[in-house]
């Protein structure tokens, strides 16, 4: 059996017990919607355009919070993990900042950004920046002194070294962490949307459960799930493409 | 003859230990030194001294022109193909466009869009060698560039060596522990014994001897041997490589 097979066998086998439970009256609709139910609902949120609204909104969320993780991460990771004198100026408070659950914070971001998108946005990006600033900084202390020498002989110093050998040196621990903070941000937005939104995933899911639609819940779990899976995938791709220089076994 | 290289009363010590004191040396242009010596006798930390790796507690080191470093490890870039690697030297359009024929001369043409992952060592160690050259460096500092490689590719490299020091007439210093690959490549040769370490041996290697693989022939090889405290009269060690004999014998 091929690989792709293989992966399938599983949710298939899940979806047919699903159809079985839903389908016998073992279990009620309002308890769990039979796939056909999803299904309908699906389409009628396809038809009515709040589909593309709620997934639009999210993803839009997942992106905004990301880019701002990723580019704030980029900038502190390098300079912590190039510049020993920064790193003891702000490591440990990021380390102490990382060490409080993000979920705390909410509070705090509602009280300061109110509810609109702001608050959001920010807590997403305060979940994936932790895993994208912790793995570009170890990438950066293990880049290989060797090479760094290298430079040296040829006096190149400074920015010059970081951007030519230091973090395309650390590119793939760079990766990993983006992977990570990736799924780390699909993860705080339904939180963020869970507690105060007006469209988005995570609105599907507080509305399916205050009008018990177990359909709808369904539905943006199967949509969060298709989301999450394919923006770990296309990371995964965006590695292969980039690292196709290292050595090592793939990842 | 101008004067490429000049180490004035060079001084380099460790916490515990002293590499050396007050050392003198000097290199004219055009010159190639071997510098010979037991591992750990200091000759590595001499030449990062001469190329600013390492900075000597006292004296003066003083050099002519730009210098292109040759480590023993390839020390490639591993994401940058063979061509971009050896860019990587190259500050302006003018360097950057005698890459090819540097990857040339070398003999990689063939190999210039390959990945460091993709080569053997001997094509990893040209490459480093041509990133060395991008430059045209007055001189050139190789610290045993030969010394991972197998032997039969270690005298094709010592030949395609001493070619491009020749064509380019570039001074340099290398470090090895190999007597036979001193005396194929130098001028003149130097032992560094003792801690700290000082100059036991200078030789100058007589043109009969240099460029040729008659080393058995050569009195000058069996005065670096002993030099470096190889009994060369002695039928046990002679019967080693040359190699290992120099490998086996201990400094002090």
């Amino acid at each position: 059996m091929s690989k792709r097979a293989l992966a399938l066998a599983l949710p298939l086998l899940l979806a047919a017990l699903w159809y079985g439970a839903t389908s016998s009256g073992l279990v009620k609709t309002y308890q769990l919607a039979s796939p056909a139910d999803v299904g309908r609902e699906l389409a009628a949120l396809a038809a009515s355009g709040l589909l593309w609204t709620n997934l639009g909104a999210s993803i839009e969320r997942v992106a905004l919070g990301f880019g701002c993780a990723l580019a704030c991460a980029l900038v502190a990771g390098t300079l912590v993990g190039l510049s020993p004198r920064i790193e003891a100026a702000l490591d440990p408070t990021l380390q102490a900042i990382r060490a409080v659950p993000s979920l705390a914070w909410v509070p705090l971001l509602l009280l300061w950004l109110g509810i609109g998108e702001d608050a959001k946005i920010v807590l997403i990006a305060i979940g994936a920046f932790f895993p994208i600033y912790v793995n570009l900084f170890a990438g950066i202390r293990g880049v290989d002194r060797k090479l760094v020498e290298v430079a040296e002989v040829l006096g190149i110093r400074g920015f010059a070294l970081a951007r030519r050998v230091v973090l395309p040196a650390a590119l793939p621990s760079l990766l990993v962490g983006a992977r990570i903070g990736l799924t780390q941000a699909w993860l705080f937005l339904v939180a963020a949307e869970l507690l105060a939104s007006t469209r988005g995933l995570g609105f599907m899911l507080t509305e399916g459960q205050q009008i018990s639609r177990t359909d709808e819940i369904l539905t943006a779990i199967l949509l969060l799930a298709l989301c999450g899976k394919l923006s770990e995938s296309a990371m995964r791709a965006i590695e292969r493409r980039a690292l196709r220089w290292t050595d090592g076994l793939p990842a | 003859m101008s004067t490429a290289i000049r180490l004035r009363g060079l001084t380099k010590r460790y916490i515990t230990r002293s590499v050396f004191e007050e050392l003198d040396l000097t290199v004219e242009a055009g010159e190639t030194v071997a510098v010979l010596g037991a591992s750990g006798c200091g000759k590595s930390t001499l030449l990062r001294c001469v190329g600013g790796l390492v900075r000597p507690d006292a004296g003066r080191v003083e050099v002519a022109g730009e210098i292109g470093f040759v480590f023993q490890e390839p020390r490639l870039m591993p994401w940058l193909t063979v061509e971009r690697n050896v860019a990587f030297a190259a500050r302006d359009d003018r360097e950057r466009a005698r890459v090819g024929e540097i990857v040339r001369l070398v003999g990689l043409a063939d190999a210039a869009k390959l990945l460091p992952k993709e080569l053997s060592g001997g094509m990893a160690q040209r490459a480093a060698l041509a990133r060395s050259l991008v430059r045209s460096p007055k001189v050139l500092l190789l610290d045993e560039p030969l010394s991972a490689l197998d032997a039969l590719l270690r005298l094709d490299l010592q030949a395609a060596l001493a070619r491009i020091v020749r064509e380019t007439g570039t001074t340099a210093v290398l470090v090895t522990h190999d007597v036979d690959e001193a005396l194929y490549l130098a001028d003149r040769a130097i032992v560094l014994a003792g801690t700290p370490a000082r100059v036991l041996l200078e030789l100058p290697v007589p043109a009969e001897a240099r460029r040729s693989r008659r080393a058995d022939v050569a009195r000058e090889r069996i005065d670096l041997l002993v030099a470096l405290g190889v009994d060369a009269a002695a039928p046990t060690v002679a019967a080693e490589p040359p190699d290992a004999a120099v490998e086996a014998i201990t400094p002090r």
